[in-house]
């Protein structure tokens, strides 16, 4: 068994693809749009359009970069307030089209910065959150490799939920919850174990709906896994296609509001469930 | 010569017996029962009496205390107005995180509340509203499941009921030791104002000291007014956690409710003592044409 440890491990590999490699596998035609109309184009967020088994799709990921250049490029894939921006921009204009959305999930987190407190990262990630839950068109989300906390989250309210195999999910970096909960940032790996955020422990808490098996792993062979996942959109899309707007939304409120776990009366605990 | 001398020895008596008869007029001192508190910004001692009486604001330099739930619902509704909704909820440790429910229990007595937020239903001088107040007292007023659930039900009870929401934040952001639940929490409040919206209900989010994290970043930004209590801290990240990304210092003043107020994140900076004023004036500006929203 692989620990959660070793998830994290392999889901910061180098070798790992990012997510414009699976995008060119899954949308050979796409075309990139930038900018969020207001302040920049944040490049931590890749928004634009590309078809997949006849469909059009607004897509929207988090891009950490490959080589060193790439990676300072795209912010190690930490988006500022315009990024999360754009995104909602490109959301908006995909339900305008009635066309599906996909959100690639993979950061370690929002920036923490300056600028990025001076523009609103708060703000702008908790519009995102209600937003989406009103946007008019089915919303697919995919965690890749890294999903970090609200910077995650910002792209990540879906109708379908999916996560890789040996990605992760958290409210913190395993290195951050070690120095908040030990006081010590090398303990890591022991807060990895605890953390619960694996992809099968997520799917235990009904966060997410479905894992995508990698085989060998993204970082050996990634057409493997992206097969896997392609055949999970292009389920997902019909399905949610077939759903009249009310429905849709209903069934996107209803997953969110079931998350949690809490005692009521003092006597049952009221698990999450889907 | 000799005059001076004389002079002198006549004012020295007088200085000595002025001062042997201030000495016996002390009077022996009635020792208070109660503590002084060291204001957190001028270093002042401040008597705690003084302090309740003044809402929790240092009498010198005017920086605003920390303040429980309770005794914010006193400052801000009207007498014997409030009724609790959801007191029933209660937090479990749903990963097993090691100390979880010592926290827990002594949240529960510092802020002799169930959880770290209490809702319900009350008036402000006489006008109906739904409100939510944190407690940063109870693990700083983090959001875990029960927060959440609690702060989605009051949202979804005044959408039901139509009525304007006030909620107060506190907090230092999602719960540490309910992980992903804690993140989860963000959609589901956030989601429930995306229906509050669509009912055309008014929310007024006032932010205290502190709010930040995934409170910042989901209910608490999202007030059709956002209000920022003075002497405040507002923000998402963590000021060390910037400090160590960015790795230079911070600027003046950064993430105070000036800051959200310059950089255009709130609609109003109000001092406590008018918070109670303010939230009555933009309620009632709230009901010329609407009435049948409140």
């Amino acid at each position: 068994m692989t620990t959660a440890w070793e998830r994290v491990k392999l889901a910061r590999h180098h070798e790992r693809p990012t997510a414009i490699k699976l995008i060119k596998s899954l949308f050979p035609d796409f075309i990139e749009l930038h900018g969020d109309r207001m302040f920049a184009d944040d490049k931590a967020i890749i928004g634009g359009l590309g078809t997949l088994n006849g469909i059009t799709f607004t897509v929207i990921a988090e891009e950490k970069g490959v080589t060193t250049d790439d990676k300072i490029m795209h912010n190690f894939g930490m988006p500022h307030p315009e990024g999360y921006r754009k995104a909602l921009r490109l959301m908006k204009q995909a339900e305008k089209f009635h066309r599906p959305i996909l959100c690639i999930i993979d950061t370690p987190g929002a920036y923490p910065g300056i600028g990025a407190e001076e523009r609103g990262q708060a703000s702008a990630i908790a519009t995102n959150l209600k937003e989406m839950m009103g946007l008019k068109t089915p919303i697919i989300v995919v965690v890749l490799s890294e999903g970090g906390s609200g910077g995650a989250l910002a792209i990540g309210v879906g109708d379908h939920v999916y996560m890789f195999e040996n990605s992760i999910y958290a409210i913190l970096s395993p290195e951050g919850y070690a120095s908040i909960i030990y006081k010590d940032s090398q303990k890591a790996d022991v807060a990895a174990e605890l953390m619960k955020l694996t992809a099968e422990d997520l799917l235990h808490f009904h966060v997410i709906d479905e894992i995508i098996q990698e085989g060998e792993g993204l970082h050996i062979n990634p057409d493997f896994g992206f097969d896997e996942l392609k055949k999970r959109i292009i389920k997902s899309q019909k399905k949610l296609a077939s759903y009249d707007v009310k429905k849709l939304l209903k069934s996107r409120y209803q997953k969110f509001r079931t998350m949690g776990v809490y005692r009521e009366q003092g006597e049952q605990e009221n698990e999450s469930t889907t | 010569m000799n005059d001076f001398l004389t002079e002198r020895k006549k004012k020295l008596e007088d200085f000595k017996r002025n001062v042997r008869k201030k000495t016996t007029t002390y009077e022996p001192i009635d020792i208070p029962d109660g503590i002084f508190i060291k204001c957190d910004q001028c270093g002042a001692a401040i008597y705690e009496k003084t302090l309740i009486t003044n809402h929790y604001i240092c009498p010198y330099c005017d920086y605003h205390f920390r303040m429980g739930a309770k005794k914010r619902l006193e400052m801000i509704v009207d007498e014997g107005s409030f009724t609790e909704i959801d007191q029933k909820l209660s937090s479990v440790n749903p990963l097993n995180m090691p100390d979880y429910e010592e926290k827990l229990a002594i949240g529960k007595k510092l802020s002799d509340m169930e959880e770290a937020f209490l809702s319900g239903t009350a008036t402000i001088v006489k006008m109906d509203v739904a409100i939510g107040i944190l407690d940063s007292q109870f693990m700083m007023g983090s959001m875990g499941s029960t927060v959440g659930e609690k702060v989605t039900r009051l949202i979804e009870y005044a959408t039901d009921k139509k009525l304007p929401l006030i909620i107060f934040s506190a907090s230092g952001g999602a719960r540490m030791q309910e992980g992903i639940l804690s993140l989860m929490q963000m959609t589901k409040t956030s989601a429930a104002l995306h229906y509050f919206d669509e009912a055309g209900l008014l929310y007024i989010s006032v932010m205290t000291n502190p709010t930040t994290g995934g409170v910042a970043a989901s209910f608490a930004s999202l007030g059709d007014i956002n209000i920022a209590e003075h002497s405040s801290l507002i923000g998402f990240a963590g000021a060390r956690v910037i400090k160590q990304t960015i790795r230079q210092d911070l600027p003046e003043g950064f993430q105070t409710d000036k800051f959200q107020l310059d950089h255009g994140m709130v609609d109003l900076v109000v001092h406590r003592r008018d918070l109670r004023k303010t939230l009555y004036k933009l309620l009632s500006l709230h009901t010329t044409k609407r009435g049948e929203s409140l």
